[in-house]
């Protein structure tokens, strides 16, 4: 089956991300396709590569940009949101006048129209949060 | 791109609080653009929304709520609001937006786009949709 993930809620506070996250490493385990992993509202703090948490916890940002390495995940932050809470990529920095970007390995920022069109064309779209 | 999948957007959330009433509407908004069979839905606390009149000067938050005029130029016309959330808050759709579509089928005339409905009937339009957006 063809999924595409949601992810509405940032890491460590939530543990929508990480369940997102088990379903989706899951799903690909078992031979499905995840056509896209879209992160909305706080899910956009999942792709900043600033993220450091103690040694002995799991790093929630890597585990999202090793698996999209692993099967060439298309992991997306809405450009919206990610705004909004200061999630920028060298393009956006530039464009804004920022003196540095954040977005993490594997992670992309694009619109609101990268979830619909994942609604069109998957047969399920899942989301994670409250 | 084949055929049009049937989408609702679910507001179950007060307007302010919380950032996801706000960031719901801009993707029902941008969802527009792709001909799609949309509807909206609200229920829970998702009913004050729509309620007109309100004021948000003293709290600094940006009033959003005049968007939803706007839906009906969007082609967004199908908004459903259920009833028992509305009777639990002690609201009636006099307290509501008197939000409208133009048809133009029928010269443009002006209907009403807000259908108050049964939690059964919502629950039956829930289990007809192929994409649910829950903000």
């Amino acid at each position: 089956m063809k999924f595409s993930i949601q992810v509405n809620e940032g890491p460590y506070t939530h543990q929508a991300s990480d369940t997102a996250y088990n379903f989706t490493r899951a799903a690909l385990e078992g031979g499905h396709e995840i056509y896209r992993v879209f992160f909305y509202h706080d899910g956009v703090n999942n792709g900043t590569r600033m993220t450091t948490p103690p040694q002995d916890d799991r790093n929630i940002v890597n585990r999202w940009s090793e698996l999209s390495k692993e099967y060439d995940l298309d992991l997306v932050l809405c450009v919206a949101a990610a705004q909004r809470r200061g999630i920028v990529d060298e393009d956006e920095a530039k464009r804004h006048g920022k003196s540095g970007d954040n977005v993490a390995e594997g992670f992309r920022i694009s619109g609101l129209g990268q979830l619909i069109d994942a609604g069109i064309n998957s047969d399920r779209l899942i989301s994670f949060g409250d | 791109m084949s055929e049009t999948k049937k989408f609702m957007y679910l507001n179950r959330r007060a307007p302010y609080g919380t950032i996801y009433a706000l960031e719901g509407l801009e993707v029902v908004l941008i969802g527009a653009a792709f001909e799609q069979d949309v509807s909206m839905a609200f229920m829970d606390d998702g009913v004050f929304q729509l309620t007109k009149g309100q004021d948000t000067s003293d709290s600094d938050m940006k009033n959003f709520s005049p968007t939803y005029n706007a839906l009906g130029d969007y082609e967004v016309n199908k908004i459903y609001v259920e009833q028992e959330s509305m009777d639990d808050r002690g609201l009636t759709l006099d307290d509501l937006q008197h939000l409208v579509w133009e048809d133009e089928d029928e010269d443009y005339a002006k209907k009403p786009s807000i259908r108050v409905v049964s939690r059964q009937v919502m629950a039956d339009l829930l289990e007809e949709q192929d994409v649910i957006l829950n903000y």
